[in-house]
């Protein structure tokens, strides 16, 4: 950490989050985890500031929930009195809104979850948002290690606990999942005196969402798993073991046509394209 | 000489004490607000000291007889003391008067001086070793200088010498005695506990004039709710001053006789508390300064985060308006007390119990506890997870609400919803969702039916008590599931609520009368499934086979016995099943906590060893083979010992396993209802 590193603007979009087993309103757990690791900025980069940002309609459940975030504040002192609210009517597209809003103020980094909680959960949100503002896009990620002259170097989880580091020149957007740290305990007092700072803006009906139908989830039926090992060295390399990937290929060094001629093979042998 | 120097000194020393009291009154006077009839207070002070202080310092006969002489002299000494030496009413009535009075005082202090030749460990020494030496020179010159005035000695009696030396003593004894009791000597406990009686934030814990007291055996043991009305107000304790005055005036009181550190079983368990440390640190922060001056036990310590074993030696300081707790462990520095001693409590009131002083050590904790989870969001461990789960599920352990029934999926169980009335209203509490609790209330409807009760059960509509969020120090959470449950219980019409939990039991008998309005009445009946047992048995409404078994000792749950005074019922439950209880050294009112309450197993602060463990230990003690309980915490945490010495059962599983079908010609027999057989 060098003297010279100055503070980054950053804003977690939030949203509300959905208790999975009651379905009460909540602070969503990866929308958590970005504001989490956006808190931790503070303690690598002296003068960085954190804002929330939050787009839909306001509701007593709702607030209740982005309140939620707003108790992660206690004691952080970054500023984190309050949330800015897009207020929209319900079944908005909320993509818009925020675009335009980050494009009036852009901040240095834009931290979002990677699946919503509610509604559609598509996880497109980060993808449409870094099209339309054309930001680079990281998702999964697991730290931010170093801001240093508009280029952050980060770290993004892969599957099996495996990290690649990154650089990426600011303004990004950064997509976190369940790798990221765990959000702490949200306080009821900061976040009963957080102010919602509301601005009405104008709503564009999510036309894809109207066309859809929201049912419950069904659990999906689970493969039994089949223990076959015999001693405890068998079961030590059956968990530890990589995936194997059968009739794989690895292409490296081709170009844009053969990487997309086999992609359109495999699609081809799989049924997907016919 | 004398003749005039006395009357100097006399009133010299009670005008330092008169500035004393005026700037510890100051102190104190820091504090919140707090809504206390002074006057009524007052009134009831003689009272409140001689019979309810006494109760508890009779416990310990020699230590309250030495007390009673040592202070009732001096009191009678001092009063005759102004009157003769100060005011010139030298007649030889109260001359005589005041000769016995500091001979018995006299002698109190030699009884004292005994007692600190080879002090316990819980006594704290520094200052408090001089005090019998103290009272020795004020009894001691007192008596000396009355001698004249009786006419035992002439007016004139040795030299000025003599009455130099004379008065230098006296100046000693005044000086500890008057000048200490208000300037912060060891003394201070007779002004400050004097007036920490009479202003007590809890005036209904004494008895009355009419013989028992306003609420229950127990006295008053809920926590006061913390008014959540204003959103700007800052929640819980932060700093000395954001308690109320009177609770400053408390710690203030305290003798530092660790009779609260004798009996606290984190302290025991080499936990970081010690009841009698966090008082004087709160004495530290109210006055300003450091603990440097303090020597009784410390906090222990197990040597983690960097601290020494045992002996800390960091110096604390404290100010009335500093944080107690450092905000951020992480950022370093330390604040007077640390977060894990305040987590450390079980909340069994242990050490409540054994205050001669009065003192309300669980308000003060929950009070801290309240600002560290509602303003910091710093609950330690699985606190935060178990807070979470109590919003989003009303149930501690994240469990679907919908499922609270599900362990009674073949009893068929009439619930409130459908039947709307009953006699009695079984509540299951948060056992309903664990497997060895559901065995007992299982047993427990076995037995109801048997009795032919009257019962019904809210099912998937009760929600979490708000016990453990309470106690974690979560007062939003707590109201917000006392609300919802006041609301569901104004849907129906019963009579008393029975439960097998005493953490419910005591929720809703005592802390939810605060929380009800004008529309909804939350003052219920509740009785603990062994008072009810005990009753339906005295009724002639169940009858049992002989006990078969070993040897059985009970074990006392705080917030059944210490909490709500019920010590009989489940004894008297035991001996109708024919059995003898073997009774642990420590049961009743001095019965050790499981280690469960409080939400101690949640936020899991570590020790050199663990409470139930301990508390086995007694078990084994007693040589018994099986472990009556009465409460599913206590199962819990009894059970979970490893290789443990005896057998874990509640109450309500023995009372099952010893129905026989009644003597003809008892109640009249069951038509409506099939009796449930069935093999727990």
């Amino acid at each position: 950490m060098r003297p010279e590193q100055q503070g980054v603007e950053v804003t977690v979009l939030v949203s509300v989050g959905r208790h999975p087993v009651t379905g009460r309103a909540r602070r969503a757990d990866q929308d958590a985890r970005g504001l989490e690791l956006a808190l931790g900025l503070e303690r690598q980069l002296a003068g960085s500031r954190v804002s929330l940002l939050h787009a839909g309609a306001r509701g007593e459940e709702s607030e209740a929930a982005l309140r939620g975030y707003l108790g992660m504040a206690a004691g952080a002192g970054m500023g984190l009195a309050s949330l800015t609210l897009l207020e929209q009517a319900e079944g908005s597209d909320a993509i818009p809104a925020l675009a335009e809003y980050l494009a009036g103020a852009p901040p240095q980094l834009v931290v979002t979850g990677s699946r919503a909680e509610r509604n559609e959960g598509s996880g497109l949100l980060p993808y449409a948002l870094a099209e339309r503002l054309g930001w680079p896009l990281v998702n999964g990620l697991a730290a931010v290690e170093m801001i240093e002259n508009g280029v952050a170097t980060l770290l993004q989880a892969l599957p099996r606990g495996q990290r690649r580091r990154l650089k990426v020149r600011l303004p990004a957007i950064v997509s976190v999942d369940g790798a990221a740290p765990a959000a702490r305990q949200s306080a009821f007092g900061p976040a009963r005196r957080a102010e919602l700072e509301a601005t009405s803006v104008d709503a564009e009906p999510d036309y894809e969402l109207a066309e859809w139908q929201l049912a419950p989830a069904r659990k999906r039926p689970k493969r039994l798993k089949i223990v076959k090992a015999a001693s405890a060295r068998d079961r030590f390399k059956a968990a530890a073991a990589k995936a194997e990937g059968r009739g794989g290929q690895l292409l490296t060094d081709v170009t844009p046509q053969q990487g997309a001629e086999a992609i359109v093979k495999l699609l081809k042998a799989e049924g997907v394209l016919r | 000489m004398l003749e005039t120097l006395l009357p100097i000194l006399i009133f010299a020393a009670l005008a330092l004490a008169a500035i004393g009291a005026w700037r510890r009154i100051r102190l104190w006077r820091q504090g919140r607000p707090a809504e206390v009839d002074l006057l009524r207070g007052l009134a009831a002070m003689p009272r409140r000291y001689l019979v309810d202080l006494h109760h508890v310092v009779g416990r310990d006969k020699v230590m309250s007889n030495t007390h009673v002489t040592t202070a009732g002299g001096f009191v009678a000494a001092a009063v005759l003391m102004i009157l003769v030496h100060g005011l010139g009413l030298a007649n030889p009535v109260l001359g005589g008067l005041l000769l016995a009075a500091s001979a018995t005082m006299f002698v109190g202090s030699l009884f004292v001086a005994k007692r600190r030749r080879n002090p316990p460990a819980r006594l704290s020494r520094g200052a408090w070793m001089r005090l019998p030496k103290s009272l020795m020179a004020f009894s001691l010159s007192v008596f000396l200088i009355t001698l004249p005035t009786v006419g035992v000695l002439p007016q004139d009696a040795g030299s000025w010498v003599l009455a130099l030396i004379l008065s230098a003593v006296l100046v000693w004894g005044l000086g500890e005695m008057v000048f200490g009791m208000t300037w912060g000597g060891p003394m201070k406990h007779a002004f400050a506990g004097a007036l920490h009686l009479a202003f007590h934030r809890r005036p209904e814990r004494f008895s009355s004039m009419s013989g028992g007291k306003s609420r229950g055996e127990a006295g008053s043991t809920g926590l006061k709710a913390l008014h959540l009305g204003d959103p700007g107000a800052k929640l819980g304790v932060e700093t000395p001053s954001d308690f109320t005055w009177n609770q400053l005036l408390g710690f203030d009181a305290c003798v530092q006789c660790g009779r609260c550190e004798a009996v606290c079983p984190a302290f025991a368990a080499g936990q970081p508390l010690n009841p009698k440390k966090l008082i004087q640190d709160m004495v530290v922060g109210l006055a300003g300064g450091s603990d440097a001056a303090y020597s009784g036990s410390p906090h222990p310590s197990q040597g983690l985060g960097g601290k020494s074993v045992g002996e800390p030696s960091l110096v604390r300081y404290g100010t009335p308006h500093g944080t107690i707790v450092a905000p951020d462990p992480m950022s370093g520095g330390t604040a007077l007390v640390d977060a894990e001693t305040l987590w450390s409590c079980t909340t069994c009131r242990a050490c409540v119990e054994e205050c001669p002083m009065m003192i309300e050590h669980v308000d003060a904790i929950v009070d801290m506890r309240r600002f560290l989870t509602l303003e910091h969001g710093n609950t330690p461990n699985k606190g935060a997870e178990v807070l979470d789960n109590l919003i989003a599920t009303d149930n501690p352990g994240g469990f679907d609400p919908g499922s609270r029934l599900h362990w009674a999926a073949d009893l068929n169980l009439p619930l409130m919803a459908d039947v709307k009335q009953a006699e009695v209203l079984l509540w299951l509490g948060d056992g309903a969702f664990d497997m060895r609790n559901q065995r007992t209330l299982r047993a427990l409807v076995k037995v109801l039916r048997a009795a032919e009760v009257d019962f019904a059960v809210l099912g998937n509509e009760e929600r979490d008590s708000g016990d453990v969020a309470r106690r974690l120090g979560d007062e939003a959470t707590f109201q917000s599931l006392a609300r919802r449950n006041i609301a569901t219980l104004a849907k129906y019409r019963f009579q008393r609520i029975v439960t097998c939990d005493p953490h419910s039991f005591h929720v809703l008998g005592n802390e939810y009368g605060e929380l009800g309005g004008p529309d909804f009445n939350a003052n219920y009946e509740v009785r603990h499934h062994s008072t009810y047992i005990a009753e339906l048995y005295d009724m002639g409404r169940l009858a049992f086979k002989p006990w078969k078994g070993g040897t059985v000792t009970y074990h006392d749950p705080c917030y059944l016995g210490r909490y709500n005074g019920e010590y009989e019922a489940p004894r008297r439950v035991l001996e109708a099943l024919g059995i003898q209880v073997s009774e642990m050294a420590r049961s009743g009112f001095r019965s050790r906590c499981c280690g469960g309450g409080g939400g101690a197993p949640i936020t899991d602060i570590p020790g050199k060893q663990r409470i139930p463990d301990m508390r086995m230990n007694d078990v084994e003690e007693s040589g018994a083979e099986l472990v009556a309980v009465g409460c599913p915490q206590c199962t819990a945490m009894l059970e979970g010992v490893v290789d443990g010495p005896a057998e874990v059962r509640d109450i309500a599983e023995l009372v099952a396993d010893a129905l026989v079908a009644r003597p003809a010609g008892g109640a009249t027999t069951a038509t409506h209802r099939p009796l449930a057989e069935e093999v727990i």
